[in-house]
């Protein structure tokens, strides 16, 4: 049983990063309509930010919240420059810039931090959470800092003028500009949101992964995995998404022999297919209805 | 008398360019050294997966980030035949198309409920396990785990006078021409119709009574076959395969190849081939440790000012020969 809590803890601290993954992901879904493939590539370019900035002397928090803007800055840096001129282009083309941009930032990182695994320190500190054993501090702050997350955005989408508009803009985009809503504009916000929550993610799964310029393949996945079992239109969905995939891989990863450390991402895989194919809305997705 | 004569130069000027290609890399042997026949093998070995994708996203409309998965299966398929079964080349490679080829159909049969974004998930997803299912340790006996396999070279028959080298050059050569051949035929053939109906319009195919979840799935499993194919090809020209020669990487040039080549161009596969194989070089010479941010600039620059690949100058010349008579 201890070893049952255990394991769910940690599944569900691991899943807080899948959920942020999710997030981002669902995020830029909702601006442009497709995933990112490059989404886990920004999130580790954020976090060599981040330890660059710690590297010369800036304080944890201040180099956070640095990272953070900075971040946000890039996403809406590449909305401008790329993906704005890429509205109208076929699917493929956005796939393939998109892996132009994987391929840009991961050999960019390697060339200025090196491909040498840096560890990378946690606010939270690292020993058990209140004296309990199946919970760490930096568990823990994972958790919170997900949940904290969470809910600015859903005060974000509920409640404030701008996020409202957003959800306007994705759902109706025609009927939002004649309203006079910026839907450009907001699709780069969408950008510089999915950026900044990226590098949240990366700075959060850095302790444990460490930081080098791979680090997020394996966490991409999951993040879609995530996002694809809670639905990719609800960032909602998302957190509830990341957070069972992160449970069901710990708990697979523990109790089924084969899966353990071999079959991580075959695992992913395979939920990513069986959701899409059993419900592909997601759990907390809306039902897609094609008009012919 | 006029009109014969007219369409045998019309015919001549259409022959002139594939049998002027065909005898120089007929040639090319002769002149070549080592290195270069292998990077022309290569190219080929390229060619012939995009061609296969090509079937797959120009002709049927869907769209993978995933072949390097059906890539590695053709080349694990073929290493094994050939290293443990004692199994001549000239049977490996087609076993490796089948076996493909029947992945493939397995593949694209939860394929059929997803599109866009969704199938591209799926596949990406794919291209990102593949290197972890290929060391399963359950599978070691047969794949070798992470250390991989060495493979040897078919060596020419009858005791022609051809290095090993030449020899795989030319099986390559006869395999890419095959599979161009067959991939033509397929797109003008009855079945290669029904396919770009399904692309272009899957509810007005469907209701000209074209069964989409077959050619769909037919689709993938022929291109996950030509993957297949040139998997082996390429595991015998480099005569060693381990589970790292078949990351997202792979997936990525196949997929980066049929964009620069053009979608829905069948030679456009050639062009993609040489640049995925040549930029990368080109990256690492003009900056060593920025090759791979090189690399994607370039492709990023290609898809914003050349949209359609190589294809756009196919265009240009097919309106030139139309306007002449």
């Amino acid at each position: 049983m201890e070893l049952f809590v255990q394991q769910l803890v940690a599944g569900l601290s691991t899943g807080t990063i899948y959920a942020c993954i999710a997030l981002a992901v669902v995020m830029i879904y909702q601006a442009i309509g497709h995933v990112n493939f490059a989404q886990g590539e920004m999130a580790m370019l954020s976090t060599f930010v981040a330890w660059q900035l710690m590297q010369l002397g800036v304080p944890y928090w201040l180099a956070f919240v640095l990272t953070v803007v900075l971040s946000f800055g890039m996403g809406l840096l590449i909305e401008r420059t790329l993906m704005r001129r890429l509205r109208h282009a076929p699917p493929l083309s956005q796939v393939a810039v998109f892996i132009g941009l994987l391929l840009m930032l991961n050999s960019a990182a390697g060339y200025a931090w090196n491909f040498t695994v840096k560890p990378f320190p946690t606010p939270f500190g690292t020993g058990p959470f209140l004296g309990a054993s199946w919970i760490s501090q930096h568990q823990a702050g994972m958790l919170a800092s997900t949940l904290a997350i969470l809910a600015a955005l859903v005060v974000f989408f509920r409640f404030t003028r701008v996020g409202l508009s957003m959800r306007g803009a994705t759902s109706h985009p025609v009927s939002a500009r004649l309203l006079g809503i910026r839907v450009q504009a907001l699709e780069g916000l969408g950008w510089g949101l999915a950026s900044a929550i990226g590098a949240v993610a990366g700075m959060l799964i850095a302790p444990i992964v460490f930081l080098e310029p791979n680090m997020m393949a394996g966490t991409l996945i999951y993040g879609f995995a995530g996002a694809v079992l809670g639905g990719l239109g609800s960032p909602a969905g998302a957190v509830l998404g990341g957070l069972l995939v992160g449970v069901l891989e710990n708990m697979a990863g523990t109790f089924i022999p084969v899966i353990g450390g071999e079959l991580k991402l075959t695992l992913a895989l395979v939920t990513i297919v069986l959701v899409l194919v059993i419900r592909p809305q997601g759990l907390l997705g809306r039902k897609l209805v094609h008009r012919v | 008398m006029t009109t014969n004569l007219l369409s045998l130069r019309v015919a001549s000027q259409h022959l002139l360019a594939p049998v002027g290609i065909v005898l120089a890399s007929m040639a090319l042997p002769a002149i070549a050294n080592g290195f270069v026949l292998f990077q022309a093998t290569q190219v080929m070995v390229f060619a012939v997966a995009i061609l296969g994708l090509n079937l797959l996203v120009g002709f049927s409309g869907q769209l993978s980030l995933g072949h390097g998965a059906f890539f590695a299966i053709g080349a694990y398929v073929a290493a094994i035949l050939m290293g443990q079964y004692d199994v001549p080349y000239w049977l490996a490679l087609p076993a490796a198309g089948v076996v493909a080829f029947v992945f493939g159909l397995l593949f694209g049969l939860p394929a059929l409920r997803l599109e866009g974004v969704y199938l591209a998930l799926a596949t990406f997803s794919l291209a990102i396990a593949t290197p972890q299912i290929l060391k399963l340790s359950v599978l070691t006996p047969l794949t070798g785990g992470s250390p991989g396999i060495a493979v040897s070279k078919p060596q020419a028959p009858l005791g022609l006078p051809l290095t090993d080298d030449q020899w795989l050059y030319y099986i390559a050569l006869c395999v890419t021409g095959a599979q161009y051949l067959l991939a033509r035929n397929l797109v003008s053939s009855r079945s290669g119709l029904a396919m770009l109906a399904v692309k272009e319009d899957p509810v007005a195919a469907k209701a000209m009574g074209v069964n989409l979840s077959v050619y769909k799935t037919l689709a993938f499993g022929t291109s996950a076959a030509f993957n297949g194919i040139a998997g082996a090809l390429s595991a015998m020209a480099v005569q060693y395969i381990s589970p790292d020669s078949f990351t997202f990487y792979l997936s990525a040039s196949i997929l980066v190849g049929l964009v620069v080549g053009g979608v829905g161009w069948l030679p456009g596969a050639f062009f993609g081939a040489l640049f995925v194989l040549l930029v990368p070089n080109l990256a690492e010479g003009l900056s060593k440790g920025l090759s791979g941010a090189v690399y994607g600039a370039i492709l990023i620059a290609l898809i914003f000012f050349l949209p359609s690949g190589a294809s756009t100058f196919r265009s240009a010349s097919l309106l030139r020969t139309r306007r002449k008579p």
